[in-house]
C-alpha cells in the first residue's frame, strides 16, 4: 500500500486537498486525513496529483526503425513525461496492420518499465489507402483505434467505408487529415516566413479542407472520428461547427501548435520541421481559444523521434517531427495554465480524462476504485529542457533549451512506482 | 568584414553591403586595367555545386584566380556525393583539405547555413533553393550604381517567377536596404504569400508596375512552370508579362534593363530589348567577377 499525503488532487471535474491510498494497483480511497499504518507514506505537500497522462499519439518506430526509438525506450520516455498510457501509431516498418503486430506491441509493453503501450492499427493494409484491415481481429489483439497516420486515406469512398466498418467493431478512426495534393512537396507553413526563408510552402487548406471532408464523411457514416494534431484556425472553426451539427467528432492538438509559431523555421532548425507545420500567431491564438472553449478535446504529443544524423541535414531532406513526451506537461503548464488560458482541471481533462474517454481506456480520474495510474507534479520547479537527459532515443526536440515550469516528480502505473 | 560567411543579403547590414560594393569598385578598375591582385596567394577556394550553373561557378573561379587563390571544383555528378556522402561530411572533408572558402550552390534553402554551422571554412552562398543568391544581388546593385548616383528613391521592377526565385528575394533585400522602392510583378500563381513583408510592393498589372520605373528586371520563365500549372501558355505569358520595347515606354527616362541570365529570348524578354540600348546585361557579367572578388577578399583577408 502507498499513501500519498497532503496532496492537491486535480481531476477534470475539480480540485481538492486530499490523501490518496493505493492498494493492489487500485486507488482504494481518496479523502483527507487517511491513517493507514501499513502503507508507505509519500508526502505530497505542495504537489499536484493528476490522473496519469494518456498520450493518444506517439511514434515508437518499433518494429523496423528501432535506432530512432523502441517500445521499451518509448515507454520509459513516456513515464518520464508523466504519461501512464501511450498509444503508438502504426506507421512502423512493416506497418501495424494485423492482429499479430497488435499482440507484438502489447507483449513489448508488458516487458517495458514505464507507461502502458497500446497499439493503433492501420485503417488500410500497408497504409496504402485501398483495402481495409481486420479491425475486429486487431481489436481483440489489443488495438484501441485505427489510423493511417502520415499517409491519410485519399480515396473518400474508402474512408467512408472505414468509418462504417470501424463503427461495427466499436473502434474510433483517428484521422491525420491532410490533402496531399494540396500540401505537395511543401515543408513549412505557407506565409511570410516560408517566403522569407525560401522554403516550399504547405497551404493551411491542406489540413482544413481534409478535415472538412472527414467530418462530413463521419456524419454520413454516423460514426465517431477523432482528428489528429489540429493546427490551423480554420480547422478549429470547422470542428466547432461540426460539433454543433451533432457530428461525433473529437480532436487533439499538440504542445508545439500552441507554444510555437513558424518563426522557428527562419533559422532552418530542422527540429521545427513538423507535419502539420508550425503555423502563424493567429493560428496559435485560435488553437488556444479552441482548447479553452472545449472544441479541442485533448492534447497529444505526436512524439516523433529521429536520429541526430537524419535531422542534421538539408531542411528538405530532414524528416518531419519533434519528440514531445518528456516536455508536453511542462510546455502545457507553462503556456496554458501559467498564462491563465486554462485551469489546472482543464489540463487533467485534456491530458488524461478526455483521451481515456475517447479511447475507452480505464483511467483518466483520481477516484476510489479506479486503476492507480497517477502522476505527481511539482508545479514550482523551473527547468531548462536538456535533450541529452531524455530517456527517449530521439533528441530532436523543438523545445531544447526552453525554460519551463512544472516538473513530473513521481509516476505510478497500476500502482507501481516507475523509476524516473 | 567581421563575419565568417556570406549566406544571404537578409543577414547583411547596409554598411556591409556598401563595404562590398566599394571594394568591388576598385576590383573592377584593376580587372579592366588587366592588373593582377595576388592578395589571396596561398588560399584555397572550393566550389561545391549541387546544381548545374556554369556561369556562377566560372565567375567565382575566375574571381578566386584573379586574386591568386588556388581553386578546387567539386561537381556533384562525379564526386563522393554520388556515393551518398552528406553535405556535412563533404564539408568536413573540405575542412581537412585546408579549404579557406567554400562556394556552395544547393537546391535546398538553408543548406549554406547548415554547412557553415558545421565547417571551419568560410561559406559563400552561390544560390540556395528559393532563398538567396547574394552575389547576384550585389552585382545587380553594383550595376545599378554605375548608372545611377544613388539607389535612394529609385523605382525597381522585378517581373516574372517571383515564387521560385532566389534572385527576386536577394535583390529585394539588397535594393530596399540601399533605399530603392522595389515592385514585384507576376500573376498571383507566381507570387509567394506575404512578399510585402520583405519590403516590396506587389503588382499583377505590368503596365502599372512599369509606370515611372528606373530599372526593369525580367526573370527567366521556365517551361516546367507551365506544366506545373502556374501559367497557361508562353504566348499568354509573353502577352501580359513579356518585356518589349513597346511596354518600356512607360518607364522613366534613362531607365535600364537588367537580367540575371541566362535569358530566354522572346519569352520573358524580347530580343531587341536584350540587345538594345537600355540593356546592361553584358555589363552585369563583368561586375559579377568584381563583386565576387570583393566577397572573397573581404572574407579571407582580415585587418
Amino acid at each position: 500500500m502507498i499513501l500519498l499525503k497532503n496532496a492537491t488532487v486535480v481531476n477534470a471535474d475539480g480540485m481538492a486537498q486530499s490523501d490518496v491510498l493505493i492498494d493492489d494497483g487500485i486507488i482504494a480511497r481518496v479523502e483527507p486525513n487517511i491513517e493507514e499504518f501499513e502503507a508507505q507514506v509519500i508526502d505530497c505537500e505542495g504537489k499536484l496529483v493528476f490522473p496519469g497522462f494518456i498520450d493518444m499519439h506517439s511514434h515508437f518506430r518499433d518494429p523496423g526503425q528501432t535506432y530512432k526509438e523502441d517500445i521499451i525506450t518509448g515507454a520509459a520516455a513516456a513515464a518520464a513525461g508523466g504519461y501512464t498510457a501511450v498509444c503508438c501509431m502504426p506507421n512502423t516498418v512493416p506497418p501495424l496492420d494485423n492482429a499479430a503486430l497488435m499482440a507484438y506491441v502489447r507483449a513489448r509493453s508488458e516487458a517495458a518499465d514505464g507507461a502502458e503501450v497500446y497499439p493503433i492499427g492501420c485503417i488500410t493494409r500497408g497504409q496504402k489507402g485501398e483495402e481495409l484491415c481486420e479491425y475486429g481481429l486487431m481489436k481483440e489483439a489489443g488495438a484501441i483505434a485505427v489510423s493511417d497516420d502520415g499517409l491519410p486515406v485519399a480515396n473518400g469512398s474508402v474512408m467512408l467505408n472505414a468509418l462504417k466498418y470501424a463503427k461495427t467493431f466499436g473502434l474510433t478512426v483517428i484521422s491525420h487529415s491532410e490533402d496531399k495534393s494540396i500540401s505537395g512537396s511543401g515543408v513549412v507553413n505557407a506565409g511570410e516566413n516560408a517566403t522569407t526563408a525560401g522554403l516550399r510552402a504547405i497551404p493551411a487548406a491542406a489540413e482544413s479542407a481534409a478535415i472538412a471532408r472527414d467530418v462530413l464523411l463521419a456524419e454520413e457514416a454516423d460514426a465517431s472520428i477523432h482528428i489528429a494534431h489540429v493546427s490551423t484556425a480554420a480547422s478549429v472553426d470547422i470542428i466547432r461547427s461540426a460539433k454543433a451539427r451533432g457530428i461525433k467528432v473529437t480532436c487533439e492538438t499538440c504542445p508545439h501548435y500552441f507554444a510555437a509559431t513558424d518563426d522557428e523555421i527562419l533559422s532552418y532548425n530542422t527540429n521545427a520541421k513538423i507535419n502539420p507545420p508550425l503555423r502563424s500567431q493567429a493560428d496559435v491564438d485560435a488553437i488556444i481559444a479552441g482548447i479553452a472553449d472545449g472544441t479541442i478535446d485533448a492534447i497529444a504529443t505526436d512524439h516523433a523521434p529521429h536520429h541526430f544524423d537524419e535531422k542534421n541535414r538539408e531542411f528538405d531532406y530532414a524528416p518531419f517531427g519533434t519528440v514531445g513526451l518528456e516536455t508536453a506537461f511542462s510546455v502545457a503548464y507553462t503556456k496554458l495554465v501559467l498564462t491563465d488560458a486554462v485551469a489546472l482541471t482543464d489540463l487533467a481533462r485534456l491530458m488524461s480524462y478526455a483521451p481515456a474517454k475517447i479511447l475507452g481506456l480505464d483511467g483518466g480520474r483520481i477516484a476510489s476504485g479506479a486503476r492507480a495510474d497517477i502522476t505527481v507534479i511539482d508545479p514550482d520547479t523551473e527547468l531548462t529542457v536538456d535533450t541529452s537527459a531524455f530517456k527517449s532515443k530521439g533528441k530532436n526536440s523543438l523545445f531544447d533549451g526552453w525554460r519551463l515550469k512544472g516538473k513530473v516528480v513521481k509516476v505510478f502505473v497500476k500502482g507501481e512506482e516507475v523509476y524516473l | 568584414m567581421k563575419r565568417k560567411d556570406i549566406l544571404g543579403i537578409k543577414d547583411l547590414t547596409r554598411s556591409e553591403i556598401t563595404e562590398i560594393l566599394n571594394t568591388a569598385k576598385s576590383m573592377r578598375e584593376s580587372l579592366v586595367a588587366g592588373e593582377r591582385l595576388p592578395v589571396m596567394h596561398g588560399k584555397n577556394v572550393a566550389t561545391l555545386f549541387y546544381e548545374n550553373s556554369t556561369r556562377t561557378k566560372n565567375s567565382f573561379e575566375l574571381a578566386a584566380k584573379n586574386l591568386g587563390a588556388t581553386t578546387t571544383s567539386i561537381s556533384v555528378a562525379t564526386s563522393s556525393v554520388q556515393k551518398g556522402e552528406s553535405l556535412v561530411d563533404t564539408g568536413k572533408t573540405l575542412d581537412a583539405l585546408r579549404t579557406d572558402v567554400i562556394i556552395l550552390r544547393h537546391p535546398i534553402a538553408g543548406a549554406p547555413r547548415l554547412l557553415a554551422d558545421n565547417v571551419k571554412a568560410s561559406v559563400v552562398n552561390a544560390g540556395d533553393g528559393f532563398n538567396e543568391h547574394p552575389s547576384q544581388a550585389l552585382l545587380d546593385a553594383m550595376t545599378a550604381l554605375r548608372h545611377f548616383s544613388s539607389l535612394a528613391g529609385l523605382k525597381i521592377v522585378i517581373v516574372g517567377d517571383i515564387l521560385h526565385s532566389r534572385v527576386a528575394r536577394s535583390d529585394t533585400h539588397c535594393f530596399t536596404k540601399l533605399g530603392a522602392e522595389v515592385t514585384v510583378c507576376a500573376p498571383y500563381t507566381l507570387l509567394p504569400d506575404g512578399f510585402e513583408s520583405l519590403g516590396a510592393r506587389v503588382e499583377t498589372d505590368l503596365d502599372k508596375a512599369l509606370d515611372g520605373a528606373n530599372i526593369v528586371m525580367p526573370l527567366r520563365i521556365q517551361r516546367e512552370r507551365m506544366l506545373g500549372g502556374y501559367f497557361s501558355s508562353l504566348e499568354e505569358y509573353r502577352a501580359y508579362y513579356g518585356i518589349t520595347e513597346k511596354r518600356l515606354r512607360f518607364c522613366a527616362a534613362g531607365a535600364i534593363v537588367m537580367h540575371p541570365a541566362p535569358i530566354n529570348r522572346e519569352a520573358e524578354i524580347a530580343g531587341d530589348v536584350a540587345d538594345g540600348p537600355m540593356s546592361v546585361i553584358e555589363e552585369q557579367v563583368t561586375n559579377g567577377v568584381a563583386v565576387r572578388m570583393a566577397m572573397l577578399q573581404l572574407l579571407t583577408i582580415k585587418g
